[in-house]
């Protein structure tokens, strides 16, 4: 069960590292692609784009299936769909993050008070 | 009293997030600017990652390296661009160039009687861009968020046992 999640997890962590795989969703984001039309569009063999489409599949960010002999991808479940949930994210990410900052303003504030008064005496 | 952060989707191509601090504009800018400062506010403990690195030479024209590393995961993140613009106090503007639909982040500090208006504001070359690459991020958060409630149950659960 945690050799699972954490290869669940991992997947997801070097499927989104790479720039060809990030450049890859922003290109199924626009349209639904085949193997070779991405292949082509990434001036890659089409050995290289499977390898790549196939480390998106296995983080669930891409979905493929094969119709006749043309195999189609495209974005996965794990897609944020609903904007608002998106933005809400989003939001919570730089809440965070400027909570921190603020603890850090206080401490600059305080130590160049501390500075004036030595400067002072 | 809390300080909000405010987030809007300006356009297809454009996010802004606001926010005002307690202090001046002179203080804000500097910890946005040096390296040691700007490593203890950009990855927010409940992100559950760290920096492994943080570069910045922060001038006009100069660049910027930053490599999180998280507990679960033996691969690192690697973010890093150049600076468009530094006008001391009041303005920063810098390039993504992680990934080929990265945005160019402007930031403007604005004094407020003691206190700083601060606007985050980045422009995506597109709208899938902006989808693809703004969530990243955020992407993250969620995965290890979902990872550590994950973590904590088995825990529980093993504990119990």
């Amino acid at each position: 069960m945690v050799q699972y999640a954490r290869s669940g997890f991992d997947a997801s962590f070097a499927a989104l590292s790479d720039a060809t795989r990030r450049g890859v969703l922003e290109q199924l984001g626009r349209a639904d692609a085949s193997i070779t039309d991405l292949a082509e569009k990434f001036h890659m063999t089409l050995t290289g784009m499977k390898k790549h489409v196939g480390v998106l599949e296995q983080a669930r960010l891409v979905t493929t299936e094969k119709v006749g002999r043309v195999r189609t991808c495209k974005l996965g479940l794990r897609r944020l769909e609903e904007e608002a949930a998106w933005l809400e994210n989003y939001r919570q990410l730089w809440d965070a993050r400027f909570d921190e900052l603020d603890q850090v303003v206080e401490d600059l504030k305080r130590k160049e008070k501390l500075d004036g008064r030595k400067k002072r005496e | 009293m809390t300080n909000r952060t405010t987030v809007e989707r300006k356009s297809e191509r454009e996010i802004v997030v606001t926010r005002t601090f307690n202090g001046p504009a002179r203080i804000v800018f500097e910890a946005w600017t040096k390296p040691e400062l700007l490593k203890r506010w950009w990855v927010p403990k409940s992100l559950g990652m760290s920096f492994l690195s943080c570069e910045a030479d922060v001038r006009t024209g100069g660049t910027y390296r930053f490599v999180f590393g998280h507990a679960a995961s033996e691969q690192p993140m690697a973010f890093f661009g150049r600076y468009l613009e530094v006008t001391p106090h009041s303005r920063l503007v810098w390039t993504n160039d992680e990934s080929d639909g990265g945005a160019v982040t402007t930031v403007t500090f604005e004094d407020r009687g003691g206190k700083t208006l601060l606007v985050f504001h980045e422009l995506y070359p597109t709208k899938e861009a902006l989808d693809a690459n703004a969530g990243m991020e955020n992407g993250m958060a969620e995965t290890f968020a979902q990872l550590d409630e994950l973590l904590v149950a088995l825990g529980a659960s093993a504990g119990g046992s």
